[in-house]
């Protein structure tokens, strides 16, 4: 059987597995998940195999790079149908921006700025989510906005999924009183700097169109002197560099950061300097907030794929390392 | 059409997803379709907010949108060889007022409150948290203040690398090795996160497996 036939027949069976599926969710079959036994001999079924491919290594036999995919794969989907939930620690910036959002008073104004777009969307969404029902359970207001053209959208998706919740949907929040969304401005660093002066110049109507000075919550909202407290949701540039340097040191903006995992490390030097109000990292910052706020949702979710993934990728790492001193490799990089 | 959106959006990321496997038509077609509908976006996404939005639905108001709309013109001027050289003036203006904005927020915001932060009294892990005299705080201002030294120490090259000003650099080149072992663990993180998210549409959104 050629090569090609096969890779036929492999696409045909994931083809029909799809299908059949998918056909189980239109007919309601409802969605699977592992018994707490099942999801712990999985558990050791992957590790002996993984320990099973050590010591194939250290026999000499080189697995595949395309086998690493898989483990990966499995090591992030398998999880999702898992029971039982990890123990998240809760970090000491993740727990100071959580405080400074709960300290404020009723009514106080709350500037979202979503500059991220749907590929970030695993690690900060989650975020978004939880922020903004921590916002509308403490009765602020709060406005979105984006630097992003993808970030109102968001905003929306995590308005439509805060408002799923019946306490939430009791409060009865009206748009434009109690939140609004002022949708997109392109412009990049220079869109915070005009707003440093006036809100309006840069978004002269919302998301949906209606005049600034025509929404009675943000008629008053002249620039941030009339914001009480800010959150940055940032996936890259502009983001929450760009935010710090202008908002928070030039005009004393008071903010907090989500980031997506890959930015985090450079915040941490903001946070330390007192110029971030508590910063959120990556996927487990999203499940640290979530644990804190009392809501689990998708972050606490995704924190097991997370740590079986790097369980994975470690396992892998020293197995890499073994084979690479196995094979003397070293000796060869030296000329030896 | 809530079908076909969610089986397009699963044969675009499986193409996608099909790299790893080698290089094939599939993933060539998803990821041109990606390439194109970026371009597109951003395109219209553009043309709308800022041609439309800003400066035709505002030139009467503001006159001054003019030059800014000269200067992009001009820029369009690349297109055509002859005259191209024209296109640097904007180009010049871009980067002259974007030297000038930054200068002053790198310097403020990258510099001097960074320096701050790191030039702290031993018993007070940072001016925003206050007085700390707990174990933790000083060796953590120990930590920032001999690993920004020996870190600064590793990139002076006008002196040779030997005896204590040597071992000083050895010392920061670990400090280096470990802020890039975080960041690379971060990434990692980072990485993960989007397969997992992807791994939720299929599994949850598309399939229906998961909740």
């Amino acid at each position: 059987m050629s090569v090609r036939t096969k890779e036929l027949i492999a696409l045909g069976v994931i083809s029909l597995f799809a299908l059949i599926f998918y056909l189980g969710k239109v007919w309601g079959w409802g969605t699977f998940e592992f018994p707490t036994l099942l999801s712990f001999i999985v558990m050791a079924f992957i590790g002996l195999s993984l320990l099973w491919i050590l010591i194939l290594t250290l026999k000499g036999r080189l697995i595949e790079r395309r086998v690493v995919f898989v483990y990966v794969g499995f090591a992030v989907a398998l999880p999702l149908f898992m029971s039982f939930s990890q123990k998240i620690t809760i970090s000491p910036e993740v727990y100071q921006l959580h405080e400074a959002i709960m300290e404020l008073p009723a009514g106080s104004k709350v500037l979202i700025s979503f500059d991220y777009d749907p590929p970030s969307a695993p690690e900060l969404q989650p975020m978004a989510e939880s922020i903004i029902r921590v916002c509308f359970e403490r009765d602020l207001k709060v406005i979105v906005m984006g630097l992003w053209p993808q970030g109102p959208q968001q905003a929306n998706l995590a308005l439509e999924r805060v408002f799923e919740d019946s306490a939430i949907l009791a409060k009865n929040l009206q748009y434009g009183e109690d939140y609004v969304n002022l949708g997109f401005q392109a412009g990049n660093e220079f869109v915070i700097q005009r707003m440093g002066s006036s809100f309006e110049s840069m978004f002269s109507s919302d998301y949906e169109g209606t005049p600034y000075r025509e929404i009675p919550l943000v008629r008053n909202v002249r620039n941030f002197s009339n914001v009480d407290f800010s959150v940055n949701l940032s996936a890259g540039f502009p983001g929450t560099v760009e935010w710090v340097q202008i908002a928070v040191d030039r005009y004393g903006l008071l903010m907090g950061a989500g980031n997506t995992a890959v930015q985090a490390p450079v915040m941490y030097a903001y946070l330390n300097a007192g110029q971030l109000e508590g910063l959120l990292g990556g996927m487990s910052g999203a499940a640290e907030f979530e644990a804190v706020a009392e809501y689990r949702a998708k972050g606490t979710k995704f924190m097991l794929s997370q740590t079986f993934a790097h369980v994975v990728v470690i396992a892998f790492i020293i197995i890499g390392n073994v084979a690479f001193f196995r094979s003397g490799r070293k000796s060869k990089l030296k000329g030896n | 059409m809530e079908h076909f959106a969610l089986w397009l959006s699963a044969f675009l990321t499986l193409g996608i997803l099909s790299f790893l496997y080698k290089d094939n038509p599939w993933y060539k077609l998803s990821e041109a379709i990606f390439v194109g509908i970026s371009a597109g976006f951003w395109f219209v996404t553009l043309f709308w907010d800022n041609l439309v939005g800003k400066f035709w639905d505002g030139w009467q108001d503001e006159p001054m949108l003019f030059v800014g709309a000269a200067l992009g013109f001009l820029m369009l001027l690349r297109l055509v060889p002859k005259i191209g050289w024209i296109s640097r003036w904007p180009l010049a203006f871009i980067v002259g007022a974007t030297s000038g904005l930054w200068l002053m927020n790198y310097l403020a915001s990258n510099i001097m409150v960074q320096v701050q932060a790191t030039i702290q009294p031993l018993f007070s892990i940072s001016y925003a948290s206050g007085f700390d005299a707990g174990w933790g705080a000083i060796i953590s201002s120990l930590v920032i203040v001999v690993g920004t030294f020996t870190g600064l120490v590793y990139f002076f090259f006008s002196k040779e690398h030997k005896g204590a000003f040597g071992g000083a650099a050895r010392v920061g080149i670990f400090f280096i090795m470990i802020t890039f072992g975080a960041s690379f663990g971060y990434t990692v993180m980072s990485r993960m996160s989007l397969l997992i998210g992807r791994m939720d549409f299929l599994l949850g959104d598309w399939l229906g497996m998961i909740g």
